[in-house]
């Protein structure tokens, strides 16, 4: 069994004529520190593949593993702790909260954690400055750039440092230049032992993986 | 960073929300404190004022003698056996378990004295004791002097006796200065002349006895009946009964006035309740994509749960203090309307700081808001993480 394994997987939206098969018994495995990307058309199934990996999406059916964890025969609190402890993740629209600082952005997966505020801090200061945004801590998201949000999504998914990171469409947003930085910023971080899985579109940031998974309505059709 | 910091800037960027929340609840606990803190107030008046009515427990003699009079109009009556009170076992009245109701005490010796041709009722009564016993009396002159041997008569007792302050009357043999003269009160007062309880005693030949006695209780909340039963003990040759009808009247229109009050302000507070659960139900369909991306990020149930009972807690906090200043202040100006609608009707009537009724307010608050919040919390802590997420 690998680090990550995905046995026959399928998620179905829907009920009786109206259902749709978005994923449809998918099988592969990531070892650990890998780069995959998972491309594909748009409604290919790619997005709710990545949300069943992220724990978020419960399959019809099929097993889902990481380190040898059966992720969905957890209980909903026990798949939030996983998700915190195991899982980044770096969203399409960074999703930061509005209100929170940059700071408090990065902060906010060590929330429910029982540790003093000045490690959460550290911690925090740490993955900042990761990003090159030690310096922009206070200002709020919609202080800073596109580009820098970015980074700072990428920061709230490793403060904690979990094993493995999960992106969809990282450079979604971005210029050319800044998505450049951002391949280079999640090729260092892979590099350091980091699994990542990213959806992407994008044939360039595609380069960047050690393996390409692709999606087809539904079916894997090369991996 | 915590739970708390979340529900703390959620709640100051979330103002108007905030705000509409804080208003909801203030009014219901304030209506509710307005309520309870008048029908205290009021409470406390008509107690005040139930002692003002005087006696309102009666000790006369045990006897097998059947009342002969009807509206004032005497027709006698067969005395078979007459028991007689001891005015020193009065004293054991002070020694019951409801001593502390006991205001006043007041002995009277009755009997009639004759004035050359005609015939008078005369009392001898504790004059220390007469304006408990009986607030009501105006007098024109003074009270009588025990050395001088004064007598107080009665408004019409005066008219018909012809007596005027500073005459001297003579009764069985004895020589006694109307010292004062009775304002007319409508009561049986009117008929008869009163003396001290030695004088009377020694012109009637009764040393040492009286014909019955008077008690004032303090009533607020004083058991009546029970302090009856308590004396009729301690003295069982004596027929002890309660003038309890004015008393009782009271109480039961303050204890409809007290559940009605209890009733509008449970009606308020349930208005209260439903205005923070809307708003708070608002507020998290507002917050699902929020709510999407903490519980992405591993957030569990419980922890969405805390962060929105906590905005639900600090402004109930908030609340339950405004309430109570609101309540209180609104009451005293409901007071001074009281008090203009008569020209005693708000007097005497106050609102002191209760830390009873300030806790109850808080309690209240955080009671309603967190009950009224459990459900639109318990609705965002089970939104589907990734149907929030498809909020974005």
């Amino acid at each position: 069994m690998s680090y990550i394994q995905v046995d026959n997987l399928t998620k179905q939206y829907g009920d009786g004529e109206a259902a749709v098969l978005a994923v449809r018994g998918i099988n592969f495995g990531i070892a650990s520190g890998e780069l995959i990307a998972i491309m594909g058309e748009s409604g290919s199934g790619k997005s709710t593949l990545l949300t069943v990996m992220g724990a978020l999406n419960s399959p019809a059916d099929g097993k889902y593993w990481v380190d040898k964890i059966d992720v969905y025969a957890l209980g909903q609190e026990e798949r939030a702790d996983f998700r915190r402890n195991t899982l980044g993740f770096v969203f399409q629209s960074f999703h930061l909260i509005p209100y929170l600082t940059v700071r408090e952005n990065v902060m906010l997966p060590l929330t429910p954690v029982k540790i003093k505020e000045k490690e959460k801090r550290a911690m925090a200061e740490r993955a900042l400055g990761r990003v090159g945004l030690a310096a922009k801590g206070d200002r709020l998201p919609s202080q800073i750039s596109g580009g820098e949000q970015e980074r700072v999504a990428i920061a709230r998914a490793l403060v904690n440092k979990p094993p493995i990171l999960l992106a969809d469409e990282p450079t979604g947003n971005l210029d050319t230049k800044t998505t450049r930085e951002v391949m280079d910023l999640l090729k260092e971080l892979n590099s350091d032992g980091m699994t990542i899985i990213m959806v992407t579109h994008n044939h360039e940031c595609a380069k960047y993986a050690g393996r390409i998974l692709r999606l087809s309505d539904g079916l894997l059709m090369a991996a | 960073m915590n739970l708390g910091d979340i529900a703390l800037r959620n709640l100051k960027r979330r103002k108007s929300k905030a705000a509409f929340v804080l208003i909801g609840l203030t009014i219901g606990v304030s209506a509710v404190v307005v309520f309870i803190s008048l029908v205290e107030a009021l409470t406390q008046n008509i107690n005040s004022k139930l002692e003002e009515y005087g006696a309102n427990i009666l000790i006369v003699p045990k006897t097998e003698n059947l009342s002969m009079s009807y509206g004032g109009l005497s027709l006698g009556g067969v005395l078979f056996d007459m028991k007689e009170i001891h005015e020193e076992e009065l004293a054991k009245i002070r020694e019951i378990e409801n001593a502390q109701n006991v205001a006043a005490v007041g002995p009277m010796l009755l009997g009639a004295v004759e004035m050359g041709s005609r015939k008078a009722l005369l009392a001898g009564m504790d004059f220390k004791v007469i304006y408990q016993l009986r607030p009501w009396w105006k007098i024109q002159g003074n009270l009588p002097d025990q050395e001088r041997e004064g007598v107080l008569a009665g408004a019409e007792a005066a008219r018909v006796l012809g007596l005027g302050l500073g005459k001297t009357v003579a009764m069985n043999g004895r020589n006694l200065v109307v010292s004062g003269i009775l304002d007319a009160t409508g009561s049986q007062d009117d008929q008869i002349l009163f003396t001290h309880l030695a004088t009377a005693q020694s012109i009637l030949n009764k040393e040492g006895r009286i014909s019955l006695a008077e008690v004032a209780a303090l009533c607020a909340g004083c058991p009546i009946e029970e302090m009856v039963r308590q004396i009729s003990e301690i003295l069982p040759g004596a027929n002890v009964m309660a003038i309890k009808q004015v008393v009782e009247g009271r109480m039961e229109t303050l204890n409809h006035f007290r559940k009605a009050a209890y009733g509008l302000s449970a009606i308020v507070a349930l208005v209260g309740a439903l205005v923070v659960l809307v708003t708070m139900m608002g507020s998290v369909r507002e917050r699902t994509a929020e709510i999407g991306i903490f519980r992405a990020i591993g957030f569990r149930s419980s922890h969405i749960m805390k962060i929105i009972l906590l905005e639900a807690g600090i402004v109930s906090v908030l609340a339950g203090v405004l309430g109570y200043l609101i309540g209180i202040g609104a009451t005293k100006i409901a007071l001074l309307f009281f008090a203009a609608e008569g020209a005693h009707a708000g007097h005497g009537i106050s609102v002191p700081f209760d830390p009873w009724l300030a806790g109850a307010a808080l309690v209240l608050a955080i009671v309603l808001g967190l009950a009224a919040s459990f459900y639109p919390a318990r609705v965002a802590a089970r939104l589907d993480p990734c149907d929030a997420l498809r909020a974005l």
